[in-house]
């Protein structure tokens, strides 16, 4: 089976998510990327270096520089003339473009995808991750999503695949790219993190999350994640949740404070390596699945942990 | 400017799914069913639209069972001005689901489709975007913020690196996030009202639309569950514990 996978990027870095994809995809067969963007060739010639892909197609347009549906997806489709599956990693990115490309290729997506049992047998959670559904699909050609914590990074060096230049449609005249309001900072990403520090609705306000999570996360290198309780009291921006209608993780470590543990959130980071829960309620669900948990007052645990670090 | 606004009847969100013993599915039987809190949203920020002057009519369409009439009534009580049931008792695919609101938008000509941008039950998140595709419109998806100006909708979205915002043409697909609004409850006199709106019952062959599934669900599972690990007495032991995880 030959593959197509969207390299997720912005103009001039590759991003992680592509990795766990291409993984993916040489489970199904051979691997070719696309790269489509403005001023990127240097995201195609990282590309090229991954290991296990056998072709980087570039496409250097400024109707793709920010990746806008409408002009990515019939490009995709022209290339998929050649290619018996596309996948795309699972981020808003992947999940905007794949289904306006599956719809013109009439096919049916499988999003999600946590493993692949078979050529067409994929396994993916549904019901916010409470069940997983194992499908097989019937059509010709297979477009999938991917979910990055569930597949083991593909190697960024040791490939040295070909890249072809091929023009696509160029814009569909349908959208404009207005801005992006990007939240600034040195820590690193949610979703490539080592180490994540969460905080619940218990900071009480976004003075009290910055005074007590933010310096234990300094003092790890952790990213700062929240649960969606501290999201919409307005503690933290709405890219810091974690959970299923947030962003899905799975860290080394993830350390949750003041967080309870509902449905919604465990289904965003249960696949963590080690869970630590720091919760005055005893009962608090999320002690069900942590690794280590110490039960009392965050206010006093965490600037001692902190300190003591 | 006419809205259309699908919605579909799920599992309520506050109720935790429980897998059939034997492998077939998620067990629904006796158990509360809601509409899907995006397309609550959706169906909430179209009301909006309307109060603000930018839509004219609003028309809710659902694709599932007879007993869907409950969530059209919901999506009418709340304010749509009438509704479409295209019925199924099986479990139509979001490649189907887009097909027959294809046939929906070119008998009804709206300006925008306004919808969740994922079931909470098969968790999908494509239905919107395959909509777009098939109607050759472009799609807002992960919408916090829709403001109508002239033949454009400005759309904020919830993307991975913050917020992005994008002008698209109208006609347009929006799919809603979790923080675009907080729907409104239906009052009582407009859940009196609702009964008397119009509800249209339809089919999906009315639309000739096969809904034959294209992906087979061979089995359904319960997630590996993970075990409790112990309780640590103080913060030295925290301490202790991420040193030896080597991350501290």
């Amino acid at each position: 089976m030959k593959t197509l996978v969207l390299v997720e990027h912005d103009n001039q870095q590759l991003k992680d998510a592509t990795l766990a994809t291409v993984t993916a995809a040489a489970r199904l067969g051979e691997v070719h990327l696309l790269v489509a963007g403005k001023g990127c060739r240097a995201v195609a010639e990282a590309a090229a270096r991954i290991a296990g892909v056998g072709k980087v197609h570039l496409a250097d347009n400024a109707a793709y520089e920010h990746q806008l549906a409408e002009n990515v997806a019939p490009f995709v489709v022209g290339l998929m003339a050649d290619h018996d599956a596309f996948l795309a990693p699972a981020t808003t990115t992947g999940k905007n473009v794949a289904p306006r490309v599956a719809a013109l290729l009439d096919v049916m997506q499988v999003s999600d995808v946590i493993a692949i049992e078979g050529e067409r047998t994929f396994k993916r959670p549904i019901y916010a991750g409470n069940a997983i559904a194992t499908v097989e699909s019937s059509d010709a050609k297979l477009v999938i999503t991917v979910r990055g914590t569930a597949f083991e990074k593909a190697a960024a060096e040791g490939g040295a695949a070909a890249i072809e230049e091929v023009a696509g449609p160029g814009d569909a005249g349908l959208s404009t790219f207005v801005g992006l309001e990007a939240e600034a900072s040195e820590r690193p990403e949610l979703t490539s993190a080592k180490v994540i520090v969460s905080g619940g609705r218990a900071l009480k306000d976004a003075a009290t999350f910055e005074q007590v999570i933010v310096p234990l996360a300094d003092k790890l290198g952790a990213a700062v994640g929240a649960s969606r309780a501290a999201v919409d009291a307005g503690y933290v921006p709405n890219d810091y949740q974690v959970g299923q209608t947030g962003k899905i993780v799975a860290p080394q470590v993830y350390i949750a404070i003041g967080i309870s543990g509902a449905i919604q959130h465990l289904a965003g980071m249960k696949d963590s390596k080690t869970i630590m829960a720091i919760n005055k309620d005893e009962d608090a669900p999320i002690f069900q699945i942590a690794d280590i948990g110490l039960v009392g007052d965050l206010f006093q645990i965490v600037p001692e942990l902190t300190a003591k670090l | 400017m006419k809205i259309l606004v699908p919605v579909k009847r799920v599992i309520d969100y506050n109720v935790r799914p429980r897998v059939k013993p034997d492998g077939s599915g998620v067990d629904l039987a006796n158990v509360k069913m809601s509409m899907n809190p995006f397309d609550e949203i959706a169906v909430e920020e179209a009301i909006r639209l309307k109060e603000k002057g930018a839509a004219s009519e609003i028309v809710a369409v659902s694709i599932g069972p007879a007993k869907a009439q409950e969530t059209l009534r919901t999506a009418l009580a709340m304010g749509a001005d009438r509704a479409i049931l295209v019925q199924s008792d099986d479990e139509v695919e979001p490649l189907a689901v887009a097909k027959i609101l294809k046939a929906i938008v070119d008998e009804e000509q709206p300006g925008m489709v306004l919808m969740g941008k994922q079931a909470i039950d098969d968790d999908s998140n494509q239905t919107g975007q395959m909509l777009a595709a098939l109607w050759g419109r472009p799609q807002g998806t992960f919408a916090s913020k829709v403001e109508v100006a002239g033949g454009d909708v400005k759309v904020t979205r919830e993307v991975d690196g913050g917020l992005e915002t994008v002008t698209l043409k109208l006609p347009a697909v929006v799919t809603t996030d979790l923080r675009l609004n907080e729907p409104r409850y239906a009052s009582l006199p407009n859940i009196m009202k609702a009964k008397s709106k119009p509800l249209a019952m339809k089919t999906a062959a009315d639309y000739g639309v096969d809904t034959a599934p294209r992906l087979k669900v061979t089995r359904v599972t319960e997630p590996p569950v993970r075990q409790a690990g112990i309780k640590v007495g103080s913060v030295d032991e925290l301490v202790a514990k991420l040193k030896a995880l080597g991350v501290a």
